[in-house]
């Protein structure tokens, strides 16, 4: 089986930016003269940033044991890998051309990170956004949420000295709503019969989107889009999977389940459409109002998914539109709120016929073993002739 | 060690009253149906002077203390853990919780009997876990009615001042609430039994700081291990006119004892310090700081406020005033908000650095030797930021434990090595130990 390489498309532009993210950030500054704020959850209005000339870039892990060992000091070993990771990195000193460090209230591992961050490498500006958790009461969340925004956006006018404007606003909203669309349309192409875009390729165009102006990503995607419309796929499908769970960017992993007779056709992680998928209502009169919708009506983390899980609804449609035949729930060990989860997860997805495998996954992912458990999976599904 | 009686002690006269109490209230939860009432479950946080505004009679089961109690039953907390992960929650998830799903998947109540099913369930909201909990157990049970209230508005730095919003969103939440549960319950609200429910919330509270603050004295007059019996009461109901009234008396006995000179252990040398829930299948380990050491444990960041109001006044941690609820559902909806968001042990749930601060101080204003910190596996909320304090202590001139275990899941608990850090630990003292003994 071939598996055609992203480096033989326009698509090999977003595995460039995932693999060179650090490069390609401090290119930018010393080219554009801008300042750079990590984030460390989705919930950041990023918005703001663009409105203000800043480029934000959310913060993943490194992948490297050794770097999120360096928070042994820091986080107790039960917290989840991805927060010890973000944390080794920045305590290593990779991120020390940032400008600023700011976290919009999700859980408490990484909000840990984020703290020992700003104790040991302090920044110029470091800011937490108390985002609501109670998100099922938009009556209360959203007018909090947009005092909240009113406060932040203040603070970034004070640490830069120049004023966001509502057009600035409307202008931030424009930019991150025209890469959403555009990479909502290239996810389209995994919903064929035989997808045009296999699991990797999708992850590596969303996780860049955290790295780069939004600007030159969508700009990225929206020639990838032309090109997908006429690509012809030198491999077979296979079955029709789909990841759900924590933060998930790991690419060995995805790289690996797509060369065992299966292809990732759609996932529900915030490193992919829970980041994306939900637009800012750019006819909602007051910028900052819509903002304030958008992060709460968005498809929530599960840690502020209650009472009720609206959460599932979305995972149901994507696995009915996308032809799903069965679910791989990732799992970062230690994630408490997806933990909660996972058991009714499970149950409700077997319920409506798409059967389900957990894997758990730390900093690095012992990529043979789950090569083993996923072919036994796979054969679960197919029965043998699947294998042939 | 040990041996020698320096000062007296005698047992504290109400704590057979404190035991009463709590076997009564859980009790009149499994027993609430029988008399026509109505029971909720929530956690130890929860805004329990709202429910107490429904007419007619309302009892609780708190999540927290209920899965201490089954923690302390070991031969009872291996099946329920063992259960709710068959079920499939993590071995990593809340102790608590895991003990509390499990009796709910065993149908057995701790106290004996099957496990009551609630008519609601009256949450809020700060770890990750809080609301999650409940969500399964609403699930697990069929479907009960659920309302938590979201309390993480107050997290951002600087934490002396909230602007108007914060309280004024989760106010709001709990005005929701009350008309929420009008509708669940079918009941009339009372704004009067609110009003009042709300000054004994804030009155249990803050008479608890009052006698946390007592334990100053030297040799103190509490040790933490009979804190923790006395603290549990504030978990269970703070609202409740019992609960009020019995911190009332322990505060006057406590005082009382301060004043004759009457002492937790008879040998006081060396004054510790701890953080996090304890392990409540070890509770053994401050006997052994006693026995072995003439170590007495003052009490922790934890013990004092999880239950007790604080606030933080010139650099130092005093007990807050209760605030005036006023006349008005809305004014007495604020109150309580703006009590619970100036909690510091609420406001170190988001800052490890604030936290620092606030057990530094705790060690000068009780004046501890050493600190042994619980590196607690059951509970990832009390164990944010425990690396960062370790490192604050240290640097503030307090020697350090770490002591890895569970607050409720005694197969992560490994005494015998917790001895054996504590016997090295405890040698770094020993000079004053004999200093001590030589006068």
């Amino acid at each position: 089986m071939k598996v055609e390489r992203a480096r033989e498309t326009k698509l090999k532009k977003f595995q460039e930016w995932y693999e060179n993210r650090h490069q390609y950030q401090k290119d930018y500054k010393s080219r554009t003269g801008k300042k750079i704020v990590g984030y460390l959850c989705t919930y950041e209005p990023e918005e703001l940033f663009y409105a203000a000339d800043i480029l934000p870039v959310r913060i993943l892990g490194g992948h490297r044991a050794t770097d999120a060992a360096l928070s042994s000091a820091h986080i107790m070993s039960m917290y989840c890998p991805f927060c010890r990771d973000v944390l080794g990195q920045g305590l290593r000193g990779y991120y020390d051309y940032l400008d600023g460090l700011s976290i919009a209230q999700s859980c408490l591992h990484i909000r840990q990170a984020y703290f020992s961050w700003t104790i040991h490498k302090p920044v110029d500006w470091s800011y937490y956004l108390p985002m609501p958790h109670h998100v099922q009461n938009p009556k209360r969340a959203i007018p909090f949420l947009y005092e909240e925004l009113k406060l932040m956006k203040k603070s970034i006018e004070d640490w830069t000295g120049r004023k966001i404007t509502d057009d600035d606003l409307r202008r931030g909203i424009a930019i991150l709503n025209r890469d959403r669309r555009a990479m909502k349309k290239a996810f389209e192409y995994s919903k064929l019969d035989v997808p045009k875009i296999t699991g990797l390729e999708r992850m590596y165009i969303s996780t860049s989107s955290f790295f780069v102006d939004k600007e030159e990503h969508a700009k990225a995607v929206e020639e990838t889009l032309q090109e997908l419309e006429d690509r012809q796929m030198d491999r077979r499908t296979g079955v029709r999977l789909m990841t759900i769970g924590s933060e998930d960017d790991d690419t060995e992993f995805v790289k690996m389940v797509e060369t065992i007779g299966a292809t990732v056709v759609i996932d529900e992680h915030c490193t992919t459409t829970r980041y994306f998928w939900d637009e800012v209502d750019e006819t909602i009169k007051d910028p900052l109002m819509a903002i304030a919708e958008r992060y709460v009506r968005r498809t929530p983390c599960p840690t502020k998914d209650w009472p009720r899980r609206t959460r599932f609804d979305r995972v149901l449609q994507f696995a009915r539109d996308w032809r799903v035949q069965g679910a791989i729930v990732i799992q970062q060990a230690f994630c408490d709120p997806h933990e909660a989860d996972i058991p009714a997860l499970r149950r409700f997805l077997e319920e409506n016929d798409i059967p389900t495998y957990l894997l758990e996954f730390d900093v690095t992912v012992p990529v043979g073993q789950f090569k083993i458990r996923l072919e036994a999976f796979i054969e679960q599904i197919t029965g043998l002739e699947g294998l042939f | 060690m040990g041996a020698v009686q320096r000062y007296p002690t005698e047992p504290l006269k109400c704590w057979q009253k404190a035991k009463e109490l709590r076997l009564k209230y859980y009790r009149d939860y499994a027993e609430a149906h029988n008399r026509g009432a109505l029971r909720y479950i929530g956690g130890a946080w929860n805004f329990d002077p709202v429910p107490k505004g429904l007419s007619g009679e309302v009892y609780s089961l708190t999540g927290e203390p209920y899965g201490a109690s089954c923690a302390y039953n070991t031969e009872f907390s291996k099946r329920a853990l063992e259960k709710a992960h068959a079920y499939g929650f993590a071995k990593d998830m809340c102790a608590y919780f895991r003990n509390y799903v499990g009796s709910v998947l065993l149908d057995e109540y701790v106290f004996g009997g099957p496990m009551p099913k609630p008519d609601f369930i009256w949450q809020s909201h700060i770890c990750c876990t809080h609301s999650k909990w409940y969500e399964n157990v609403s699930e697990l049970e069929g479907g009960i009615p659920m309302y938590s209230v979201d309390i993480g508005a107050g997290a951002s730095p600087p934490f002396s001042e909230l602007p108007a919003h914060r309280i004024e969103y989760v106010a709001g939440q709990l005005l929701d609430g009350i008309e929420w549960l009008q509708k669940v319950t079918g009941k009339t609200f009372d704004d009067q039994k609110f009003l009042q429910a709300t000054k004994y919330y804030m009155k249990s509270m803050y008479k608890w700081a009052k006698v946390c603050e007592l334990n100053q004295a030297i040799p103190a007059p509490l040790g933490e291990k009979e804190m923790f019996s006395l603290y549990v009461l504030g978990t269970l109901e703070r609202a409740s006119k019992e609960t009020s009234n019995f911190y009332d008396e322990l505060y006057e006995e406590v005082k009382d004892r301060v004043k004759r000179g009457i002492v937790a252990i008879p040998n006081e040398q060396i004054r510790l310090m701890t953080d996090s829930q304890p392990p409540w299948p070890f509770l053994d380990m401050w006997r052994h700081f006693e026995k072995e050491y003439n170590a007495v444990s003052i009490g922790s960041l934890y013990t004092f406020s999880l239950e007790g109001g604080w606030e933080v006044r010139e650099g130092r941690l005093l007990p807050k005033e209760p605030i005036d609820p006023g006349t008005t559902r809305e004014s007495a909806c604020r109150a309580l908000v703006e009590y619970e968001l100036y909690k510091p042990i609420y406001q170190s749930f988001y800052h490890a650095d604030f936290k620092s601060q606030l057990m530094v101080m705790i060690a000068q204003q009780w004046k501890v030797d050493g600190v042994i910190l619980h590196l607690n596996l059951g509970c990832e909320g009390s164990s944010t930021g425990v690396l960062e304090n370790r490192l604050a202590l240290q640097k503030a001139g307090y020697p350090v434990l770490m002591v890895e275990g569970s607050m409720a899941d005694e197969a992560q608990i490994d005494r015998a090595s917790t001895f054996r850090k504590i016997q090295l630990f405890m040698e770094q003292f020993s000079d004053k130990i004999k200093l001590v003994k030589a006068t």
